[in-house]
Parts: structure tokens; C-alpha cells; sequence
């Protein structure tokens, strides 16, 4: 094998349509990725990570083209090459792994099938050796019963065995190259483990070079030899993984590894009687259980962080407390009195204490309604508030959020950034003058940078205004930064609770400890030593 | 004149009023409306134009009119020129005159029909989708028996058991055309309910009409407009065909579903004026639908 590179890009510029003008999405970037090497892109969302990735295959999005540059790919130029050509490569020896393995998949067909397709069409191998092969890979991925599980369709398997099926089926022509685009951003922390692990694995012993795309430092940490640091489509720097984590020398890289250094100062126990609690409560949907008997307090001015993997019961538990899904045993006190187990029997003033805000702004607030009147609503409701009043509330709460009034107040919507949108649902919470304010997951479809302005407001607000908050989350590293109180809960049952010192200090319940060691760490060998610890 | 190059002309002509009308209007409005006008196709600067004119013919007629709707003026099957520029009908009425009456009659009928449908498909349909549950079974299901039912056959039942007069027409038309709307407005508003918006709404104590009102109904509107300009058409339509076969609007009223019907005979001698008043729907119905077109084009959020 020569040393000549397998992927170089010189001077890449890709530019998106805005209307009528094309505006750049990436302004010059150069890479250079050897067989067998495994290279991390990281930025924020909007940086041009996917741009650059899809780029790497010689492919733009719909309304995106390649405007300069060269792309080379085992002496191929795929800027001149035609799409016959190109589409002979993908696939059969340039892959793509997308983040959601669900929406990627063709829910009519049996995964074993789709996994045949690219081998078949490509004529690498017939149907009965790309099945044989098949098994092999998904044997090699550690999914259970490879013999079997590809017979089944895409939904009969969970979403952490789907991303894995999906690599597999990446490798099916054991290409040269993958590009991995968040594979596994949307995972748990114990299934992301699974993964990453299949994937460093399967990468390795084929020998195949990839290109990994993710936000996560910790995970890039992890799975790639060299990192390549993106702000707003340029380049940032680009160092091998160990001396780029030991040693970062741009402040924009340093501010990335300082994101997670926020950290609410420790409280005493509650001594006061709490705002709201949760007293054994069960509750279902139709036959199936998915709360038992739970029971947890929220005291004024605290932060009680709910935490879980998907499934374990974390959000239907604020459904129960706001009133949307009725429990079927167990009861909610207000200050002591029971609540009306549906929020129609609820008072406005009941309504009013305890607010939520969303996990995807971008649904919970509605696109054709301005700021004012998304943030007025709630205020001239419950308040009473009318004309000069409100505006100059709207504009007090716009303010309390850290946006300029006057600039923002008669935008929609669509004219904010995914940040912005989630302080505009904290503001609507914030307007009702609540509380408590149930935050499901706020801030995990969020940018490090962004995530921790927002958990910045969010605590300045709590001190400022005695709020109780309950966050659900599953990131134990934001529990860290912003709980008083901890409630690990799994398939429905809290498995152990307390104030954050108890529930992170050893000795932990199995699970809390499962989870606890599962969130990446920047150290590049955490992978292998945590598998090696647990493999014991 | 040949017939290939009158066409030629016409669209040339309607094209070039259409451009001098964009520019017009983009010249008087206020600047925020301006850049909107300015933007828009010449297909919906066509379009408008071609409605205002139609409004205005409505509303003007006993004005524009030489003669009055109902008088007879004349001898029978008059030809075009003198003082009957159209000629008369089979009974010796000016043809403009009941043209332009026509206007007013079918046009503001079919659009009373439709604002009706409308009021009553979109709230019902929205209402059930926010509600679910029993109501909308109940809703959903009736609707489904409605429509089961020929709309033609159905719209003649129910003429021929309530009697034709205008406003019967009007909530009959609107009764069976309220059931599209309902389906649609219920399907589009299922999809919207589910939002979290809806959610943190309801979870305030919003009550039902402001949810309709201020949540649903406005991200609802870009399809419910396109239907809207649909609708309008075909009660248009059914309006003129329920009046060519003698249940719509009735004589002596000027109608040119019936003007068509009346003065069919003609065809056959080689007078096209029976096709006056057909044309004027065919040109209703493809400028409204052009102005549908952008206005969905604009909503959807899609550039060119």
C-alpha cells in the first residue's frame, strides 16, 4: 500500500442559497485523511461539519453546491467525475452513517434485506453471500442474536441495535472510507457505550478510514486519531487527539473544553416544607405501567434533577404533575393540598405556579405568533395585565432572558436561533410569575456553548427569583452542574434519591453507577479502560 | 380576425394590463405591502386584477348596466351591435345587461356559499381534531355519511325537498361543501394539536375557541386558503350547473349557468354568445386560482 493519502480537499468552499445570494457554509478548508485513519470534526451545530462530511463523498445538499476547491479520493478528483462515476463509489467504497438510524432506514423492508441492497447493486456479492456476510458483521457489531435480528424490521429494534445495524450495513462493502454523522447523538449514555464500542472495533479490524463527525468532545475523544476543529466554516485547529486534549492552543478550542466547568454552588438540605410532592404515585398508559409508586419532593429555591435513560419514566412524571396524564394511584400536593389529578380541574392560579418549558423549542412555541405575544399570553392571563402594562412586562422578561427588547419583541419565531427560541420558552414560564418550572430535557438539543448560557440563566434566575425547578435530563454531566437534589429513576421506579453529594458519592445503587461510569470522560483511553473494568 | 391570433393578443394584453397593474400597485401602497406586490407573479397580478374587476362589475351594475336585468327590450335573438352590443336572449333581454347582473348574482352567491362552508367546516373540523374523543367519532362519522352521498344528486334531493329560493340554495351548497372542509381542517389541525404549543396552551387554561382561534388556526391557513380558492370554484360550478338544469337561481334572475342553458340553441346557428357567459366563469375560476397559487407559494415558504 502507498503512503499517498486516501481523501485530500484543498481549499474547499461550499456555499448554501439565501434567497437569491449564495452565502459560504465553508470557507477554505484543507483535510487530509491516510487509509485506516480515523479523523474527528467538532463544532457547534452550523459550523459545517455534515456540509463537510457529505462534501467528502463529493456531494452537496439540496440548495448547497461546491463553489472551490479540490476533492481528491484515491487519486479520484470528485469534483469532476460524473455522477455515474461518483454513484459507483458511494457505498461500495466511500459509506455514510447518518445520525438517526431510524428515519434512515426504509421502515418496509426487513434489515437484512436493506443491508443486501448496496453488496447486490454494486455486484460484490449474490443475496446469499451478502445474508452469510450479514450475520457475520452483525455478530462483529456484539448485536444480540445476529442470526436472527436481521429479519426483523427497522421498528422491532431498539434504537441503540439500529445505529449498530446500520454501521454493519455501512460495511457491507468494505468500503475505504465511512463518514460517521452523529451516530450517536441521539442515544442514551449506557447505549452509547455499546456503539462506540462496535464501532471502534469494526473500524479497526477492517482497517477503514473514517470521518467522525460529532459535538461531543468526549466522544471524539474516544474513537479518533487525529481532531479537526470547525467554527463557522473554517478551521480552527486540527491536532493528533492527545496532544490537541493536553494541550489545546486556540481559546476557541479552550473554551470548548472549559464549557462543562459551570457549576452551581452546593446547597444545605432542604429544611422548609416543599412547593410540590409526588406521594406514590402510578400511573399508566392504557394497560401499560410506566410510573411506580413514585414519590419525591421539590422545595422552593432547589433543583431536583430527574434522571434516566429514555423509557424510565423521567417525562411522563412531569406529565403527572402538570395534570396531562392523571395518575392512576397516588396523589400531587400543591403547599400540602391535593391537586385535581386532571389540569382541567385545576384552577388558573393552580395552572399558573407550575410552568414547563420544552425540549425542542422549535415545537413549543408557536411560528406565527411574535415574542409578544407568545411571552404577553401568559402574563395578560394570569396577571391581568393589559396595554402599557404588559409591553412593559414582555420587555422586563425579554430583558430578564438577555435579549434586547426592542430588536426582538415583534420577531417570530423563526428569526432565532435554537438558543434564543429556548430562552423564549423560558420567558413564557417565566411570565405566568410561577413557581416551579418543570424543564424536560431543555437542553439537550443544544450546543455545549449554548447549553451552558442557558443553564447559566436558568440558575441566575432560580436565585434571583426562588424558583423551585425539576429537570429532567439524561446527561448526568449537566446534573452535576445545576442539581440540589437527585432522583435516578429506571423503568419506572426511583432506584435511589437524595441531595446530589449523597447520590454521587459512593456507594451507589447498580444502576446510578451504570450510569455515573457511562458518560464519556476526555481521557482517550476511558473506552478501553471502562470496557476492560467491566468486561472483568 | 383569426381565432389562434385574438388568443395570442388576448394573452399578451392581459399580461402587459397584468404588469402595468403590479406596478401600479406596488406604487401606491404602503412600503411593507409594496415589497409584497412587487414580488408576485404576473399569473396572480393577472389574478387579482381579473377579481377586482369582477367585484366591481358585481357591485356596480345597476350603474354599468344599459338595461335593467329583467326587462324585456327587445326582439328575440337580437345579433351583436346598436344598442344591444350583445345582442338579446331568447326573450328579447339585453345580454350585457344580464352579464353584468350575472356577475353580481353567481359571484356573490358562490362566495356567500363559500365563507359559510367555511365558518362552519373549518371551526367543526378544527374543533373535533382538538377535542378527539367521542365528538370527533360522532363528527367524523357524520361527515362520512354526508359524503358518501353524490354531492350533485344530493344538492338536487335536498332543492326539490326545501324549494329553490336563494337562500336555500346557499345553505344547502354550503351544507355539502362544509364536509370537504371538514376533512381537511381536521386533518391539517391533527397534525397541529399534537405540538407542544398546543400543549403549554391548554396546560394555561386556554380555552377552546382561543386555541382555534389564536394556535390552530393560523398555522392551519396556507392549505385551508388553497382550499378555500378550490372551494370557490366548484360551488361556482355547481352553482351554474344546478341553474342550467333549472334548480339553481332562479328566472327571472340573471344567472350564467342558466344564460348558457337558455341561449344553448344559438350554438347551433353559429352565435358564440352563449359562450359569453361560460367564459366569464372560466376566467373567474382560472384567476382565482392563480392568486391561490401564489398565495400557497408564499406560505409554504418556498422560492422559486
Amino acid at each position: 500500500m502507498t503512503d499517498s493519502p486516501l481523501l485530500t480537499i484543498r481549499d474547499l468552499y461550499v456555499e448554501g442559497r439565501a434567497g437569491e445570494d449564495w452565502l459560504p457554509i465553508i470557507k477554505g478548508i484543507d483535510l487530509t485523511l491516510h487509509r485506516g485513519e480515523v479523523l474527528g470534526l467538532i463544532g457547534e451545530s452550523g459550523a459545517g461539519k455534515s456540509t463537510l462530511g457529505l462534501a467528502a463523498m463529493g456531494f452537496a445538499r439540496d440548495g448547497c453546491r461546491i463553489s472551490r476547491g479540490e476533492i481528491r479520493f484515491d487519486g479520484i478528483d470528485l469534483r469532476t467525475t460524473s455522477e455515474r462515476a461518483k454513484r459507483k463509489l458511494r457505498g461500495r467504497r466511500i459509506a455514510y452513517v447518518a445520525q438517526s438510524a431510524a428515519a434512515s432506514f426504509n421502515p418496509a423492508h426487513k434489515l437484512i434485506d436493506q443491508y443486501a441492497e448496496a453488496p447486490l447493486l454494486h455486484g460484490v456479492m449474490a443475496r446469499e453471500q451478502a445474508r452469510h456476510d450479514a450475520i457475520e458483521l452483525y455478530d462483529k457489531m456484539r448485536l444480540p442474536n445476529p442470526q436472527e435480528i436481521g429479519f426483523r424490521y427497522p421498528h422491532q429494534v431498539s434504537g441503540g441495535q439500529l445505529q449498530r445495524a446500520m454501521t454493519a450495513m455501512a460495511m457491507a462493502c468494505r468500503p475505504d472510507l465511512i463518514i460517521f454523522d452523529e451516530p450517536t447523538t441521539a442515544l442514551d449514555v449506557t447505549t452509547q457505550i455499546e456503539v462506540l464500542a462496535a464501532i471502534r472495533d469494526i473500524v479497526r479490524q477492517f482497517g477503514t478510514a473514517a470521518i467522525y463527525i460529532t459535538h461531543d468532545l468526549a466522544v471524539v475523544a474516544q474513537m479518533a486519531d487525529r481532531i479537526k476543529i470547525l467554527l463557522r466554516g473554517e478551521q480552527v485547529e486540527e491536532a493528533d487527539t492527545r496532544t490537541m486534549l493536553a494541550a489545546p492552543r486556540e481559546d476557541y478550542t479552550k473554551s470548548l473544553w472549559a464549557v462543562r466547568s459551570f457549576a452551581r454552588a452546593e446547597q444545605p438540605a432542604a429544611t422548609d416544607d416543599p412547593i410540590i410532592s409526588v406521594r406514590g404515585v402510578t400511573a399508566a398508559y392504557g394497560k401499560t405501567t410506566v410510573l411506580q409508586d413514585v414519590s419525591f419532593d421539590i422545595h422552593a429555591g432547589r433543583t431536583v434533577a430527574v434522571v434516566g435513560e429514555s423509557g424510565s419514566g423521567k417525562s411522563t412524571a412531569a406529565r403527572v404533575i402538570t395534570g396531562l396524564l392523571p395518575p392512576v394511584a397516588g396523589e400531587i400536593l400543591l403547599d400540602g393540598t391535593a391537586l385535581p389529578p386532571d389540569y382541567r380541574a385545576r384552577t388558573r392560579d393552580q395552572l399558573r405556579q407550575c410552568q414547563m418549558i420544552y425540549q425542542m423549542a422549535d415545537t413549543a412555541l408557536n411560528p406565527k405568533l411574535t415574542l409578544r405575544e407568545i411571552i404577553g399570553r401568559p402574563a395578560e392571563m394570569y396577571l391581568g395585565l393589559h396595554g402599557r402594562a404588559l409591553r412593559d412586562r414582555v420587555r422586563a422578561l425579554l430583558e430578564m432572558i438577555e435579549l434586547e427588547p426592542d430588536s426582538y419583541i415583534d420577531r417570530l419565531p423563526s428569526e432565532l436561533s435554537g438558543g434564543q427560541k429556548q430562552r423564549i420558552g423560558i420567558a413564557r414560564a417565566l411570565a405566568a410569575d410561577p413557581r416551579l418550572i418543570i424543564c424536560d430535557e431543555v437542553t439537550s438539543a443544544l450546543d455545549q456553548i449554548v447549553q451552558e448560557g442557558i443553564l447559566r440563566l436558568l440558575d441566575k434566575l432560580q436565585s434571583e427569583l426562588g424558583l423551585a425547578y425539576m429537570f429532567i435530563t439524561h446527561d448526568l454531566a449537566t446534573v452535576r452542574a445545576i442539581a440540589d437534589d437527585v432522583v435516578v429513576m429506571k423503568q419506572g421506579r426511583i432506584v435511589e434519591q437524595g441531595t446530589k453529594a449523597q447520590v454521587f458519592a459512593p456507594p451507589h445503587a447498580p444502576y446510578t453507577d451504570l450510569l455515573l461510569s457511562s458518560v464519556p470522560e476526555m481521557d482517550p483511553d476511558w473506552l478501553s479502560n471502562l470496557l476492560k473494568a467491566r468486561s472483568v | 380576425m383569426s381565432l389562434p391570433i385574438f388568443l395570442i393578443l388576448f394573452l399578451i394584453g392581459s399580461f402587459a394590463l397584468a404588469f402595468v397593474f403590479r406596478a401600479g400597485l406596488s406604487r401606491i401602497l404602503p412600503h411593507r405591502h409594496a415589497i409584497v406586490a412587487r414580488d408576485m407573479p404576473l399569473t396572480a397580478a393577472f389574478g387579482i386584477m381579473v377579481i377586482i374587476a369582477y367585484v366591481f362589475v358585481a357591485l356596480m351594475a345597476p350603474v354599468l348596466a344599459p338595461f335593467a336585468e329583467r326587462e324585456v327590450v327587445g326582439a328575440q335573438f337580437q345579433p351583436w351591435g346598436g344598442a344591444h352590443p350583445l345582442g338579446t336572449d331568447r326573450l328579447g333581454r339585453d345580454m350585457l345587461s344580464r352579464l353584468i347582473y350575472g356577475a353580481r348574482n353567481t359571484v356573490g352567491i358562490a362566495f356567500a356559499t363559500t365563507v359559510l362552508a367555511f365558518v362552519v367546516g373549518a371551526i367543526l373540523g378544527i374543533w373535533a381534531a382538538l377535542r378527539g374523543g367521542w365528538l370527533d367519532q360522532v363528527l367524523s362519522r357524520f361527515v362520512d355519511a354526508l359524503m358518501a352521498i353524490p354531492s350533485l344528486i344530493f344538492s338536487l334531493l335536498l332543492l326539490t325537498i326545501f324549494g329553490t329560493s336563494v337562500l336555500t340554495l346557499i345553505l344547502v351548497i354550503a351544507a355539502v361543501d362544509a364536509t370537504r372542509v371538514y376533512r381537511i381542517s381536521r386533518s391539517v389541525a391533527q397534525g397541529i394539536v399534537v405540538m407542544d404549543y398546543i400543549e403549554a396552551a391548554r396546560l394555561r387554561g386556554e380555552g377552546t375557541w382561543y386555541l382555534i382561534r389564536r394556535e390552530i388556526l393560523p398555522n392551519a391557513l396556507a392549505p385551508l386558503v388553497a382550499e378555500f380558492g378550490l372551494r370557490f370554484c366548484f360551488v361556482f360550478l355547481t352553482i351554474s350547473s344546478l341553474s342550467f338544469l333549472g334548480l339553481g337561481i332562479k328566472p327571472p334572475m340573471a344567472d350564467w349557468g342558466s344564460m348558457v342553458r337558455d341561449n344553448a340553441t344559438l350554438i347551433t346557428f353559429g352565435d358564440i354568445t352563449p359562450l359569453l357567459p361560460a367564459g366569464a366563469i372560466a376566467l373567474l375560476t382560472v384567476a382565482v386560482n392563480f392568486v391561490v397559487d401564489w398565495q400557497l407559494h408564499r406560505a409554504s415558504g418556498l422560492k422559486e
